[in-house]
């Protein structure tokens, strides 16, 4: 049997009736007769990871939480879910609500908030009215604000608040998301500080993605040992794994971590359109390094095994493209992307990106030569590791990754002639193939 | 043209204003709000968010131009956003984008003459796995086919 965590396949799951019905809050419950540190101390044993993108033990980032201030700390839920390729919380918010509220009181009991806020992408209208709803059942139930204490029987009561998003890629980043709930532009702050220390309005803060925290109840209640035996060893769980491109089932499945990628497509999603051969697999959301298609035999789905073969899990969006895809297309569409998110903060990204889908267009046009596709790498290598967040690598590595592995296939985009520069005796000699010494006679 | 929040709306920002410990914090739902009333959010509207939050103008313009959701100019009645990412670019999602356009001959951002349309291309809606998909205002479509974008555009009076 498939283990179901995160979407239960039950019926009218996101009712709260069949949700208490089905042991709901009983794990909110049973935390909350425990002592924060025991929960923190639980989540950490049980291997729980971050399905973010950064794959952070969540035991372990709660654990940073400072224990004696007199500040007031805050959770953030990241529910902005905006890489391209992944689809996977609005699943979350459709199907089991309840059990997302459910964890996030959890968590801000284990980290001492009395406040939580979700934030949840704009364009998310549909969804975003749906979680309204079930948080107005909660408070109205009294799960959640000052009349939970009664319902609980503790003395600990928090609040969840809904912040929606107007549509930036930037605000998935946490520090950028905190910038948005603060009422400012996102712009990514510089670390250190981190959250912990200096989040919200400057006092501590986790922030953590929508599927982590849905996980919390199912690991309270069943316990670590349970979890942590689910899918790959480092990497406990189950994945929602999103799939889209050419396969004849796209969609969200909830998978134990560690599925083969060739069981994930040729079987979960019923296998690519039209029986054709694969090209390219993006294994985690577009800001992924590509794998090649005859590379993906005895691939796993889990951190450890994509780093394995140069990639990463990130929010486990899984991009199929066929062998009649054009990845130079495909590559323009990506770059072009990075470069209208970037927010234009660090030099490098802000340029770099801008650079990159140029180039990438001009290769397009029939204009690129061989050299170009050295200059795209050599302008991600510039970015990656220069900027205050990761959309530099996010823009870096599709572009870099990509020129690398199917090399082969961009060569023949590009002219090979390489067009040596006219012999110029007034302007700057940098770049120039002909030898100094050859101009002087 | 002058902008004054609605009774109604007042009580709204009044309930987002509890959710943050600040009245900066408020913003952006405060924008939404505005731009809901207004069409878009002209320089009086963003004015007079300033000055119901007690902030100052330039945090609001900061905020209404960074994201892509805030309009500065009025749109369509129906604002129809096509995404093209790859996802959707996989499943044909140029080819919705190149129907809609023809459809009403306009191009990326253009509102038609009688305010009832305009378009936006846009990047990834979260809808990979039912791609290609558009939205029209606040309501996604998906798993789009040539026929389907017409039935719905011709739905559209």
């Amino acid at each position: 049997m498939i283990e179901r965590i995160v979407l239960p396949q039950i019926e009218n799951y996101n009712t709260i009736n069949v949700y208490l019905a089905n042991g709901g809050f009983d794990s909110a419950k049973k935390a909350l007769a425990k002592t924060p540190d025991e929960i923190i101390d639980e989540v950490k044993k049980s291997g729980l990871r971050g399905r973010g993108g950064a794959a952070f033990s969540c035991g372990l980032k709660w654990s940073f939480m400072p224990k004696t201030t007199t500040k007031p700390k805050y959770l953030c839920i990241n529910g902005d879910e905006s890489e391209p390729g992944s689809f996977k919380d609005r699943q979350i918010f459709e199907d089991n609500p309840f059990q997302l509220i459910e964890g996030t009181i959890i968590a801000c009991y284990a980290i001492g908030a009395k406040v939580a806020y979700l934030y949840i992408r704009g364009e998310y209208h549909k969804w975003i009215k749906m979680m309204q709803a079930a948080v107005d059942t909660a408070y109205e139930k009294g799960l959640l604000g000052e009349k939970m204490k009664s319902t609980f029987g503790s003395e600990f009561s928090c609040d969840l608040f809904i912040h929606k998003g107007a549509g930036a890629y930037i605000c998935g980043e946490e520090s950028s998301l905190m910038n948005s709930i603060e009422g400012k532009r996102g712009y990514p702050r510089v670390k250190p500080p981190f959250p912990a220390q200096n989040g919200l309005w400057g006092n501590p803060t986790t922030i953590n993605n929508v599927e982590t925290i849905t996980n919390i109840p199912a690991i309270i209640k069943n316990g670590w040992e349970w979890f942590s035996k689910i899918g790959a060893p480092k990497h406990p769980g189950t994945i929602l794994f999103g799939i889209s491109g050419h396969v004849n089932k796209p969609g969200v499945y909830e998978r134990p971590s560690g599925i083969l990628l060739t069981e994930l497509i040729n079987d979960v999603a019923g296998g690519v359109l039209g029986s054709k051969k694969i090209k390219c697999v993006i294994p985690g959301g577009s800001s992924m390094p590509p794998l090649r298609g005859d590379q993906l035999e005895g691939v796993k789905m889990d951190a450890e095994s994509l780093r394995d073969v140069g990639s990463a899990i990130g929010t486990g969006g899984v991009m199929v493209m066929n062998e009649d895809t054009n990845l130079l297309d495909v590559l323009i569409r990506i770059a072009h992307f990075y470069h209208h998110e970037s927010c234009g903060q660090c030099t490098p990204c802000r340029e770099g990106t801008g650079w990159m889908e140029k180039t990438l267009k001009r290769i397009k046009q029939g204009s690129g030569t061989s050299k170009d596709l050295d200059l795209l790498c050599d302008v991600a290598n510039h970015i990656e590791g220069n900027t205050i967040c990761a959309l530099g690598e996010a823009a870096a590595w599709p572009v870099k990754f990509m020129i690398q592995r199917f090399r082969d296939e961009f060569e023949e985009f590009v002219s090979q002639e390489v067009s040596l520069p006219v012999p110029n005796k007034v302007h700057s000699m940098r770049g120039t193939a002909i030898p100094l010494i050859d101009l002087r006679k | 043209m002058s902008f004054k929040f609605s009774e109604e709306n007042l009580k709204r920002i009044e309930e987002e204003r509890k959710k943050y410990p600040t009245a900066l914090a408020a913003v952006m739902p405060v924008i939404y709000i505005a731009q809901e009333q207004n069409g878009y959010l002209s320089s009086e509207a963003m004015e007079e968010i300033a000055s119901v939050l007690g902030i100052d103008k330039v945090n609001v313009l900061s905020v209404v131009t960074f994201y892509t959701m805030y309009h500065t100019k009025p749109m369509g009645k129906y604002h129809i956003q096509v995404c093209t990412n790859v996802s959707c670019m996989l499943r044909g999602g140029y080819k919705i984008w190149d129907q809609v356009k023809a459809k009403f001959g306009l191009d990326h951002m253009q509102v038609s003459e009688d305010r009832n349309f305009s378009l936006e291309e846009v990047e990834c809606m979260g809808a990979c796995g039912y791609a290609p998909m558009l939205a029209v205002n606040e309501d996604y479509f998906e798993n789009l086919t040539k026929e389907k974008v017409e039935e719905i555009l011709d739905s559209l009076k």
